[in-house]
Protein backbone atom coordinates (compact mmCIF):
# COMPACT_ATOMS: atom_id res chain seq x y z
CA UNK A 1 0.00 0.00 0.00
CA UNK A 2 3.10 2.27 1.03
CA UNK A 3 4.56 1.83 -3.03
CA UNK A 4 1.09 2.28 -4.17
CA UNK A 5 0.50 6.07 -2.23
CA UNK A 6 4.06 6.76 -2.89
CA UNK A 7 4.00 6.26 -6.39
CA UNK A 8 0.79 8.22 -6.89
CA UNK A 9 2.81 10.59 -5.08
CA UNK A 10 5.73 10.19 -7.96
CA UNK A 11 3.17 10.46 -10.90
CA UNK A 12 1.53 13.93 -9.58
CA UNK A 13 5.01 15.41 -8.64
CA UNK A 14 6.64 14.55 -12.10
CA UNK A 15 3.22 15.74 -13.46
CA UNK A 16 3.71 18.74 -11.84
CA UNK A 17 7.57 19.41 -12.50
CA UNK A 18 7.38 18.41 -16.26
CA UNK A 19 5.01 21.11 -16.53
CA UNK A 20 6.64 23.52 -14.95
CA UNK A 21 9.25 22.76 -16.31
CA UNK A 22 8.01 23.03 -19.63
CA UNK A 23 6.30 26.32 -18.85
CA UNK A 24 10.01 27.80 -17.77
CA UNK A 25 11.41 26.79 -20.81
CA UNK A 26 9.10 28.97 -22.71
CA UNK A 27 10.75 31.65 -20.63
CA UNK A 28 14.71 29.97 -20.87
CA UNK A 29 13.69 30.36 -24.81
CA UNK A 30 12.99 33.21 -25.24
CA UNK A 31 15.33 35.15 -22.28
CA UNK A 32 18.01 33.31 -24.14
CA UNK A 33 17.05 34.02 -28.13
CA UNK A 34 16.77 37.75 -26.35
CA UNK A 35 20.60 37.55 -25.12
CA UNK A 36 21.72 35.52 -28.18
CA UNK A 37 20.03 38.74 -30.38
CA UNK A 38 21.20 41.47 -28.39
CA UNK A 39 17.96 42.29 -27.03
CA UNK A 40 15.98 42.38 -23.64
CA UNK A 41 13.62 40.23 -24.08
CA UNK A 42 10.09 39.27 -21.46
CA UNK A 43 10.68 42.13 -19.07
CA UNK A 44 7.22 43.20 -18.08
CA UNK A 45 5.47 40.85 -16.36
CA UNK A 46 7.49 40.04 -12.77
CA UNK A 47 11.09 40.57 -11.68
CA UNK A 48 12.76 39.67 -14.88
CA UNK A 49 10.04 38.38 -16.53
CA UNK A 50 9.39 35.21 -15.07
CA UNK A 51 5.64 35.64 -14.66
CA UNK A 52 5.57 35.69 -18.32
CA UNK A 53 4.64 32.38 -18.50
CA UNK A 54 1.67 32.34 -16.50
CA UNK A 55 0.78 35.26 -18.36
CA UNK A 56 0.70 33.38 -21.17
CA UNK A 57 -1.08 30.12 -19.70
CA UNK A 58 -4.10 33.30 -18.84
CA UNK A 59 -3.80 34.18 -22.20
CA UNK A 60 -4.06 31.20 -23.51
CA UNK A 61 -6.85 29.67 -21.19
CA UNK A 62 -8.97 32.87 -22.55
CA UNK A 63 -8.70 33.18 -25.40
CA UNK A 64 -11.29 32.84 -28.23
CA UNK A 65 -12.00 29.14 -29.42
CA UNK A 66 -12.05 28.97 -32.90
CA UNK A 67 -12.76 25.79 -34.73
CA UNK A 68 -12.81 26.39 -38.43
CA UNK A 69 -15.80 25.72 -40.68
CA UNK A 70 -15.27 22.37 -42.99
CA UNK A 71 -13.06 21.00 -39.73
CA UNK A 72 -13.61 17.40 -38.82
CA UNK A 73 -14.62 18.81 -35.07
CA UNK A 74 -14.03 15.53 -32.97
CA UNK A 75 -10.44 15.03 -34.67
CA UNK A 76 -9.41 18.52 -34.42
CA UNK A 77 -10.35 18.34 -30.64
CA UNK A 78 -8.62 15.00 -29.79
CA UNK A 79 -5.64 16.25 -32.02
CA UNK A 80 -3.51 18.63 -29.63
CA UNK A 81 -4.73 16.03 -26.85
CA UNK A 82 -3.07 13.23 -28.24
CA UNK A 83 0.08 15.19 -28.81
CA UNK A 84 -0.15 16.16 -25.01
CA UNK A 85 -0.83 12.55 -23.73
CA UNK A 86 2.18 11.17 -25.81
CA UNK A 87 4.72 13.83 -24.34
CA UNK A 88 3.48 12.79 -20.97
CA UNK A 89 3.38 9.07 -20.61
CA UNK A 90 7.27 9.19 -21.70
CA UNK A 91 8.17 10.22 -18.41
CA UNK A 92 6.69 6.98 -16.77
CA UNK A 93 10.18 4.87 -17.06
CA UNK A 94 12.79 7.30 -16.95
CA UNK A 95 14.63 7.02 -13.51
CA UNK A 96 15.03 10.51 -11.56
CA UNK A 97 17.47 9.56 -8.87
CA UNK A 98 18.36 6.24 -6.45
CA UNK A 99 16.94 5.04 -4.01
CA UNK A 100 15.12 6.66 -1.28
CA UNK A 101 14.46 5.46 2.44
CA UNK A 102 11.34 5.65 3.46
CA UNK A 103 10.20 4.83 6.84
CA UNK A 104 12.82 1.63 6.77
CA UNK A 105 11.23 1.04 2.68
CA UNK A 106 13.45 0.94 0.22
CA UNK A 107 11.94 3.26 -2.97
CA UNK A 108 12.82 3.91 -6.59
CA UNK A 109 12.70 7.29 -7.90
CA UNK A 110 10.92 5.95 -11.07
CA UNK A 111 7.29 5.45 -11.65
CA UNK A 112 7.80 2.07 -13.35
CA UNK A 113 10.71 0.20 -14.39
CA UNK A 114 9.25 -2.30 -16.94
CA UNK A 115 11.97 -4.66 -18.67
CA UNK A 116 11.23 -3.08 -22.61
CA UNK A 117 11.60 0.46 -21.30
CA UNK A 118 13.77 1.33 -24.37
CA UNK A 119 10.88 -0.21 -26.11
CA UNK A 120 8.30 1.20 -24.53
CA UNK A 121 10.11 5.06 -25.13
CA UNK A 122 9.97 4.08 -28.87
CA UNK A 123 6.74 2.97 -29.08
CA UNK A 124 5.13 6.37 -27.77
CA UNK A 125 7.82 8.58 -29.78
CA UNK A 126 6.40 6.50 -32.94
CA UNK A 127 2.45 6.88 -31.88
CA UNK A 128 3.68 10.71 -30.77
CA UNK A 129 3.12 11.59 -34.28
CA UNK A 130 -0.43 11.37 -34.91
CA UNK A 131 -1.30 14.62 -32.76
CA UNK A 132 -0.07 16.28 -35.20
CA UNK A 133 -1.37 14.15 -38.33
CA UNK A 134 -5.05 14.30 -37.31
CA UNK A 135 -4.69 17.58 -36.18
CA UNK A 136 -2.79 19.23 -39.05
CA UNK A 137 -5.49 17.12 -40.85
CA UNK A 138 -8.35 17.60 -39.51
CA UNK A 139 -8.17 21.79 -39.71
CA UNK A 140 -9.19 21.10 -43.36
CA UNK A 141 -6.01 23.76 -44.48
CA UNK A 142 -3.47 22.80 -47.24
CA UNK A 143 -1.17 24.37 -45.37
CA UNK A 144 -2.00 22.18 -42.07
CA UNK A 145 -2.00 19.41 -43.94
CA UNK A 146 1.42 19.92 -45.33
CA UNK A 147 2.68 20.30 -42.04
CA UNK A 148 1.25 17.38 -40.96
CA UNK A 149 2.56 15.43 -44.18
CA UNK A 150 5.66 16.70 -43.47
CA UNK A 151 5.79 15.96 -39.79
CA UNK A 152 4.92 12.46 -40.31
CA UNK A 153 7.86 11.49 -43.09
CA UNK A 154 10.51 13.60 -40.99
CA UNK A 155 9.52 11.08 -38.09
CA UNK A 156 8.74 7.83 -39.39
CA UNK A 157 12.46 8.69 -40.90
CA UNK A 158 14.31 9.63 -38.18
CA UNK A 159 13.01 7.25 -35.93
CA UNK A 160 14.95 4.02 -38.04
CA UNK A 161 18.57 5.77 -37.52
CA UNK A 162 17.20 6.90 -33.87
CA UNK A 163 16.47 2.89 -33.14
CA UNK A 164 19.29 1.51 -34.80
CA UNK A 165 21.94 3.78 -32.87
CA UNK A 166 20.40 2.59 -29.24
CA UNK A 167 20.91 -0.84 -30.84
CA UNK A 168 24.91 -0.45 -30.63
CA UNK A 169 23.85 0.86 -27.06
CA UNK A 170 22.26 -1.97 -26.03
CA UNK A 171 24.05 -4.23 -27.61
CA UNK A 172 26.95 -2.95 -24.58
CA UNK A 173 24.17 -2.73 -21.65
CA UNK A 174 22.41 -6.10 -22.71
CA UNK A 175 19.53 -4.81 -21.14
CA UNK A 176 16.32 -2.69 -21.79
CA UNK A 177 15.45 -1.59 -18.93
CA UNK A 178 16.20 1.99 -17.90
CA UNK A 179 17.30 1.72 -14.46
CA UNK A 180 19.61 -0.56 -14.97
CA UNK A 181 21.02 1.06 -18.24
CA UNK A 182 21.73 4.13 -15.71
CA UNK A 183 22.82 1.91 -12.81
CA UNK A 184 25.80 0.21 -15.12
CA UNK A 185 27.02 3.64 -15.87
CA UNK A 186 27.91 3.85 -12.15
CA UNK A 187 30.71 1.60 -11.94
CA UNK A 188 32.66 2.50 -15.29
CA UNK A 189 32.43 5.26 -17.79
CA UNK A 190 28.89 6.76 -19.04
CA UNK A 191 28.05 5.54 -22.15
CA UNK A 192 28.76 8.48 -24.66
CA UNK A 193 32.60 7.14 -23.85
CA UNK A 194 31.70 4.16 -25.19
CA UNK A 195 29.19 4.78 -27.79
CA UNK A 196 30.15 8.80 -29.33
CA UNK A 197 28.69 7.59 -32.58
CA UNK A 198 25.63 6.45 -31.08
CA UNK A 199 25.08 9.53 -28.56
CA UNK A 200 25.49 12.23 -31.68
CA UNK A 201 23.18 10.60 -33.97
CA UNK A 202 20.88 10.13 -31.09
CA UNK A 203 21.17 13.86 -30.78
CA UNK A 204 20.33 14.67 -34.03
CA UNK A 205 17.74 12.24 -34.38
CA UNK A 206 15.65 13.36 -31.20
CA UNK A 207 15.98 17.05 -32.83
CA UNK A 208 14.29 16.04 -35.36
CA UNK A 209 11.95 14.15 -33.41
CA UNK A 210 10.62 17.05 -31.37
CA UNK A 211 10.21 19.26 -34.31
CA UNK A 212 12.84 21.22 -33.41
CA UNK A 213 15.24 24.19 -35.24
CA UNK A 214 17.26 22.49 -37.91
CA UNK A 215 14.17 20.13 -38.19
CA UNK A 216 10.77 22.45 -37.92
CA UNK A 217 10.04 22.10 -41.36
CA UNK A 218 6.37 21.04 -40.73
CA UNK A 219 5.81 24.33 -38.97
CA UNK A 220 8.15 26.17 -41.04
CA UNK A 221 6.54 29.89 -41.33
CA UNK A 222 7.87 31.01 -44.33
CA UNK A 223 6.45 28.60 -46.43
CA UNK A 224 3.36 26.31 -44.42
CA UNK A 225 2.55 29.69 -42.32
CA UNK A 226 1.94 28.23 -38.72
CA UNK A 227 2.04 24.21 -40.40
CA UNK A 228 0.13 21.75 -38.86
CA UNK A 229 -1.38 24.30 -36.08
CA UNK A 230 -2.41 27.09 -38.50
CA UNK A 231 -5.83 26.85 -37.85
CA UNK A 232 -5.44 25.99 -33.69
CA UNK A 233 -6.14 28.64 -31.34
CA UNK A 234 -6.45 29.54 -27.21
CA UNK A 235 -5.48 26.62 -25.57
CA UNK A 236 -5.14 23.62 -28.32
CA UNK A 237 -2.43 25.55 -29.76
CA UNK A 238 -0.92 25.86 -26.46
CA UNK A 239 -1.21 21.98 -25.97
CA UNK A 240 0.78 21.99 -29.49
CA UNK A 241 3.18 24.09 -28.76
CA UNK A 242 3.47 22.70 -24.75
CA UNK A 243 3.61 19.35 -26.14
CA UNK A 244 6.88 20.90 -28.25
CA UNK A 245 8.61 21.75 -25.12
CA UNK A 246 7.68 18.48 -22.64
CA UNK A 247 9.11 16.18 -25.54
CA UNK A 248 12.18 18.77 -25.77
CA UNK A 249 12.51 18.14 -21.66
CA UNK A 250 12.08 14.44 -21.87
CA UNK A 251 14.45 13.95 -24.76
CA UNK A 252 16.97 15.47 -23.05
CA UNK A 253 16.27 13.28 -19.67
CA UNK A 254 16.10 10.52 -22.38
CA UNK A 255 19.92 11.07 -23.70
CA UNK A 256 21.20 11.91 -20.03
CA UNK A 257 19.97 8.55 -18.85
CA UNK A 258 20.88 6.96 -21.75
CA UNK A 259 24.64 8.38 -22.55
CA UNK A 260 25.47 11.03 -19.71
CA UNK A 261 25.19 8.43 -16.79
CA UNK A 262 22.09 9.53 -15.66
CA UNK A 263 21.35 10.60 -11.96
CA UNK A 264 25.31 9.51 -11.34
CA UNK A 265 28.15 11.64 -10.69
CA UNK A 266 31.33 11.20 -10.45
CA UNK A 267 32.77 10.07 -6.89
CA UNK A 268 29.14 9.72 -5.54
CA UNK A 269 29.92 6.95 -2.70
CA UNK A 270 32.97 8.58 -1.50
CA UNK A 271 31.01 11.59 -0.25
CA UNK A 272 29.37 9.42 2.11
CA UNK A 273 25.97 10.75 2.22
CA UNK A 274 23.10 8.86 3.92
CA UNK A 275 20.90 6.90 1.19
CA UNK A 276 17.76 9.50 1.48
CA UNK A 277 20.73 12.37 0.60
CA UNK A 278 22.63 11.19 -1.88
CA UNK A 279 19.31 10.91 -3.68
CA UNK A 280 18.47 14.01 -3.35
CA UNK A 281 21.86 14.90 -4.89
CA UNK A 282 21.39 13.03 -7.61
CA UNK A 283 18.38 13.50 -8.40
CA UNK A 284 19.49 17.76 -8.55
CA UNK A 285 22.78 16.47 -10.86
CA UNK A 286 20.03 14.76 -13.10
CA UNK A 287 18.26 17.95 -13.56
CA UNK A 288 21.46 19.73 -13.90
CA UNK A 289 21.94 17.28 -16.80
CA UNK A 290 18.51 17.59 -18.25
CA UNK A 291 18.80 21.66 -18.32
CA UNK A 292 22.31 21.42 -19.53
CA UNK A 293 21.18 19.95 -23.02
CA UNK A 294 17.56 22.22 -22.66
CA UNK A 295 20.22 24.75 -23.21
CA UNK A 296 22.01 22.85 -26.05
CA UNK A 297 18.13 22.55 -27.92
CA UNK A 298 17.58 26.47 -27.43
CA UNK A 299 21.18 27.86 -28.42
CA UNK A 300 21.13 25.01 -31.44
CA UNK A 301 17.71 26.83 -32.72
CA UNK A 302 18.74 30.47 -32.15
CA UNK A 303 22.20 29.59 -33.78
CA UNK A 304 21.20 27.08 -36.70
CA UNK A 305 19.16 27.55 -40.23
CA UNK A 306 16.61 25.41 -41.02
CA UNK A 307 16.96 22.58 -43.32
CA UNK A 308 16.05 22.44 -47.06
CA UNK A 309 13.33 19.49 -46.68
CA UNK A 310 15.49 17.34 -49.59
CA UNK A 311 18.30 18.01 -47.21
CA UNK A 312 16.47 17.19 -44.43
CA UNK A 313 15.38 13.49 -45.94
CA UNK A 314 18.92 12.95 -47.26
CA UNK A 315 20.87 13.92 -43.64
CA UNK A 316 18.13 10.84 -42.50
CA UNK A 317 18.27 8.32 -45.07
CA UNK A 318 22.02 8.53 -46.71
CA UNK A 319 23.87 10.11 -43.70
CA UNK A 320 22.40 9.11 -40.65
CA UNK A 321 20.95 5.60 -41.29
CA UNK A 322 24.51 4.54 -42.95
CA UNK A 323 26.59 5.66 -39.66
CA UNK A 324 23.89 4.04 -37.28
CA UNK A 325 24.44 0.63 -39.22
CA UNK A 326 28.45 1.00 -39.32
CA UNK A 327 28.31 2.05 -35.53
CA UNK A 328 26.32 -1.32 -35.10
CA UNK A 329 29.15 -3.20 -36.87
CA UNK A 330 31.71 -1.70 -35.34
CA UNK A 331 30.76 -2.41 -31.65
CA UNK A 332 30.00 -6.26 -33.01
CA UNK A 333 33.46 -6.30 -34.02
CA UNK A 334 34.80 -4.87 -30.69
CA UNK A 335 32.82 -6.55 -28.61
CA UNK A 336 34.32 -9.72 -30.42
CA UNK A 337 37.57 -8.73 -30.29
CA UNK A 338 37.78 -7.68 -26.46
CA UNK A 339 35.66 -11.11 -25.94
CA UNK A 340 32.47 -9.43 -24.30
CA UNK A 341 30.55 -11.46 -26.81
CA UNK A 342 28.43 -14.29 -24.65
CA UNK B 1 -13.70 -10.55 -11.13
CA UNK B 2 -9.84 -10.47 -10.91
CA UNK B 3 -8.38 -7.04 -12.72
CA UNK B 4 -6.64 -9.38 -15.38
CA UNK B 5 -9.72 -10.77 -16.58
CA UNK B 6 -11.62 -6.99 -16.48
CA UNK B 7 -8.64 -6.22 -18.53
CA UNK B 8 -9.23 -9.26 -21.24
CA UNK B 9 -13.05 -8.67 -21.47
CA UNK B 10 -12.70 -4.53 -22.06
CA UNK B 11 -9.55 -5.54 -24.40
CA UNK B 12 -11.79 -7.58 -26.12
CA UNK B 13 -14.41 -5.74 -26.32
CA UNK B 14 -12.68 -2.66 -27.85
CA UNK B 15 -11.06 -4.69 -29.94
CA UNK B 16 -13.60 -6.06 -31.63
CA UNK B 17 -15.92 -3.18 -32.28
CA UNK B 18 -12.71 -1.24 -33.69
CA UNK B 19 -12.59 -3.84 -36.15
CA UNK B 20 -16.26 -3.83 -37.36
CA UNK B 21 -15.82 -0.37 -37.35
CA UNK B 22 -13.04 -0.31 -39.67
CA UNK B 23 -15.19 -2.04 -42.37
CA UNK B 24 -18.60 -0.21 -41.42
CA UNK B 25 -16.79 3.47 -41.23
CA UNK B 26 -17.29 5.30 -44.48
CA UNK B 27 -14.65 8.15 -44.05
CA UNK B 28 -11.10 5.99 -44.86
CA UNK B 29 -9.75 8.14 -42.04
CA UNK B 30 -11.89 7.06 -39.29
CA UNK B 31 -11.37 3.84 -40.77
CA UNK B 32 -7.46 3.84 -40.23
CA UNK B 33 -7.96 5.47 -37.12
CA UNK B 34 -10.43 2.85 -35.81
CA UNK B 35 -7.84 -0.07 -37.06
CA UNK B 36 -4.85 1.76 -35.05
CA UNK B 37 -7.18 1.43 -32.25
CA UNK B 38 -7.49 -2.59 -32.43
CA UNK B 39 -4.12 -2.79 -32.64
CA UNK B 40 -3.76 -1.29 -29.54
CA UNK B 41 -6.14 -3.25 -28.03
CA UNK B 42 -3.93 -6.64 -29.14
CA UNK B 43 -0.79 -4.94 -27.84
CA UNK B 44 -2.55 -5.23 -24.23
CA UNK B 45 -3.86 -8.64 -25.07
CA UNK B 46 0.09 -9.34 -25.18
CA UNK B 47 0.91 -7.82 -22.27
CA UNK B 48 -1.89 -9.69 -20.35
CA UNK B 49 -0.07 -12.38 -21.75
CA UNK B 50 3.50 -11.55 -20.66
CA UNK B 51 4.83 -11.06 -23.85
CA UNK B 52 6.03 -7.56 -23.33
CA UNK B 53 7.67 -7.05 -25.71
CA UNK B 54 5.55 -8.75 -28.99
CA UNK B 55 3.68 -5.76 -27.34
CA UNK B 56 5.68 -3.03 -27.93
CA UNK B 57 7.24 -4.54 -31.26
CA UNK B 58 3.66 -4.43 -32.32
CA UNK B 59 2.90 -0.61 -31.19
CA UNK B 60 6.29 0.19 -32.66
CA UNK B 61 5.34 -1.65 -35.79
CA UNK B 62 1.69 -1.26 -36.86
CA UNK B 63 0.46 1.40 -34.80
CA UNK B 64 3.59 3.59 -35.11
CA UNK B 65 5.07 3.34 -38.75
CA UNK B 66 2.88 1.00 -41.24
CA UNK B 67 -0.19 3.11 -39.94
CA UNK B 68 1.44 6.48 -40.20
CA UNK B 69 2.35 5.46 -43.66
CA UNK B 70 -1.65 4.64 -44.36
CA UNK B 71 -2.49 7.23 -43.07
CA UNK B 72 -0.55 9.44 -44.74
CA UNK B 73 -1.20 8.16 -48.31
CA UNK B 74 -4.71 8.20 -47.14
CA UNK B 75 -4.81 11.91 -45.91
CA UNK B 76 -3.07 12.65 -49.87
CA UNK B 77 -5.07 11.26 -51.46
CA UNK B 78 -8.31 12.93 -49.87
CA UNK B 79 -6.63 16.46 -50.86
CA UNK B 80 -7.73 15.95 -54.46
CA UNK B 81 -11.53 16.07 -53.82
CA UNK B 82 -13.60 12.59 -52.51
CA UNK B 83 -12.29 9.38 -54.09
CA UNK B 84 -15.37 7.17 -53.44
CA UNK B 85 -15.11 3.96 -53.41
CA UNK B 86 -16.59 1.58 -56.71
CA UNK B 87 -18.11 -1.47 -55.58
CA UNK B 88 -18.30 -4.81 -58.28
CA UNK B 89 -20.31 -7.43 -57.30
CA UNK B 90 -17.28 -9.51 -58.04
CA UNK B 91 -14.77 -7.96 -55.80
CA UNK B 92 -17.67 -8.39 -52.95
CA UNK B 93 -17.86 -12.31 -53.37
CA UNK B 94 -14.10 -12.67 -53.27
CA UNK B 95 -13.88 -10.73 -50.50
CA UNK B 96 -16.35 -12.45 -48.68
CA UNK B 97 -15.85 -15.76 -49.64
CA UNK B 98 -11.79 -15.26 -48.60
CA UNK B 99 -12.60 -13.59 -45.37
CA UNK B 100 -14.73 -17.11 -44.74
CA UNK B 101 -12.37 -18.87 -45.34
CA UNK B 102 -9.88 -17.09 -43.14
CA UNK B 103 -12.59 -17.92 -40.06
CA UNK B 104 -13.26 -21.38 -41.35
CA UNK B 105 -9.40 -21.84 -40.88
CA UNK B 106 -9.15 -19.57 -37.68
CA UNK B 107 -11.89 -21.56 -35.99
CA UNK B 108 -10.81 -25.13 -36.76
CA UNK B 109 -7.18 -24.26 -35.50
CA UNK B 110 -8.95 -22.56 -32.54
CA UNK B 111 -10.66 -25.86 -31.69
CA UNK B 112 -7.76 -28.02 -32.82
CA UNK B 113 -5.00 -26.36 -30.14
CA UNK B 114 -4.67 -27.93 -27.35
CA UNK B 115 -4.26 -25.93 -24.44
CA UNK B 116 -3.23 -28.50 -21.99
CA UNK B 117 0.75 -27.95 -22.65
CA UNK B 118 0.44 -24.27 -21.53
CA UNK B 119 1.55 -24.11 -17.89
CA UNK B 120 2.51 -21.48 -15.53
CA UNK B 121 6.07 -22.33 -15.83
CA UNK B 122 5.52 -20.39 -19.16
CA UNK B 123 4.71 -17.79 -17.85
CA UNK B 124 7.67 -15.38 -18.83
CA UNK B 125 7.61 -16.96 -22.61
CA UNK B 126 7.74 -13.63 -24.15
CA UNK B 127 10.33 -11.67 -22.32
CA UNK B 128 12.72 -10.26 -25.04
CA UNK B 129 15.47 -12.68 -23.29
CA UNK B 130 13.50 -15.77 -24.03
CA UNK B 131 12.83 -14.73 -27.38
CA UNK B 132 16.11 -13.66 -28.22
CA UNK B 133 17.41 -16.82 -27.22
CA UNK B 134 15.03 -19.42 -28.90
CA UNK B 135 15.32 -17.01 -32.30
CA UNK B 136 18.89 -17.12 -32.57
CA UNK B 137 19.15 -20.76 -30.97
CA UNK B 138 16.29 -23.27 -32.09
CA UNK B 139 15.09 -20.79 -34.80
CA UNK B 140 18.16 -19.18 -36.59
CA UNK B 141 17.98 -20.56 -40.05
CA UNK B 142 14.27 -19.85 -40.39
CA UNK B 143 14.94 -16.51 -38.67
CA UNK B 144 17.54 -14.97 -40.67
CA UNK B 145 15.43 -16.49 -44.03
CA UNK B 146 12.85 -14.28 -43.42
CA UNK B 147 15.17 -11.42 -42.76
CA UNK B 148 16.46 -12.12 -46.36
CA UNK B 149 13.28 -12.21 -47.72
CA UNK B 150 12.29 -8.55 -46.29
CA UNK B 151 15.33 -7.87 -47.54
CA UNK B 152 14.68 -8.41 -51.19
CA UNK B 153 11.13 -7.12 -50.41
CA UNK B 154 12.86 -4.10 -49.93
CA UNK B 155 15.23 -3.89 -53.32
CA UNK B 156 12.32 -5.31 -54.99
CA UNK B 157 9.94 -1.82 -54.21
CA UNK B 158 13.00 0.17 -54.64
CA UNK B 159 13.78 -0.85 -58.11
CA UNK B 160 10.08 -1.05 -58.73
CA UNK B 161 9.71 2.90 -57.78
CA UNK B 162 12.95 3.71 -59.74
CA UNK B 163 11.87 2.11 -63.23
CA UNK B 164 8.47 4.65 -62.92
CA UNK B 165 10.74 7.41 -63.18
CA UNK B 166 12.42 6.77 -65.85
Amino acid sequence: MTVLIFKIILVLSVFGITMLIAMYSTWAERKLSAVMQDRVGPNRAGPLGLLQPLADGIKMFTKEELIPQGSNRFLFIIGPGIAMLTALITGAVIPWGGDVNIGGESFALQITDINIGVLYLFGVVSVGVYGIMIGGWASNNKYSLLGALRASSQMISYEIAMGFSIIAMVMMTGTLSLREIVAQQDAGLANVAYQPLAFLIFMICAFAETNRAPFDLPECETELIGGYHTEYSSMKLGLFLFAEYINMFISSAIMVSFFWGGYNFPFQHELGLSPNALATVQTVVFFGKVFAFIFLFMWVRWTLPRFRYDQLMNLGWKVLLPLSLLNIFLTGVVMYLTGKLN
Amino acid sequence: MPISEILFWFLSAVAVICAMLVVVVKNPVYSALCLILTFFAIAGHYFLLNAQFLAAVHIIVYAGAIMVLFLYIIMMVNMHGNMGFTKRTLFEIISAISAGLLLLVLTVAGKQADLSQLTKSAANIGTVESLGNSLFNEFLLPFEISALLFLSAMVGAVLLSKKQLS
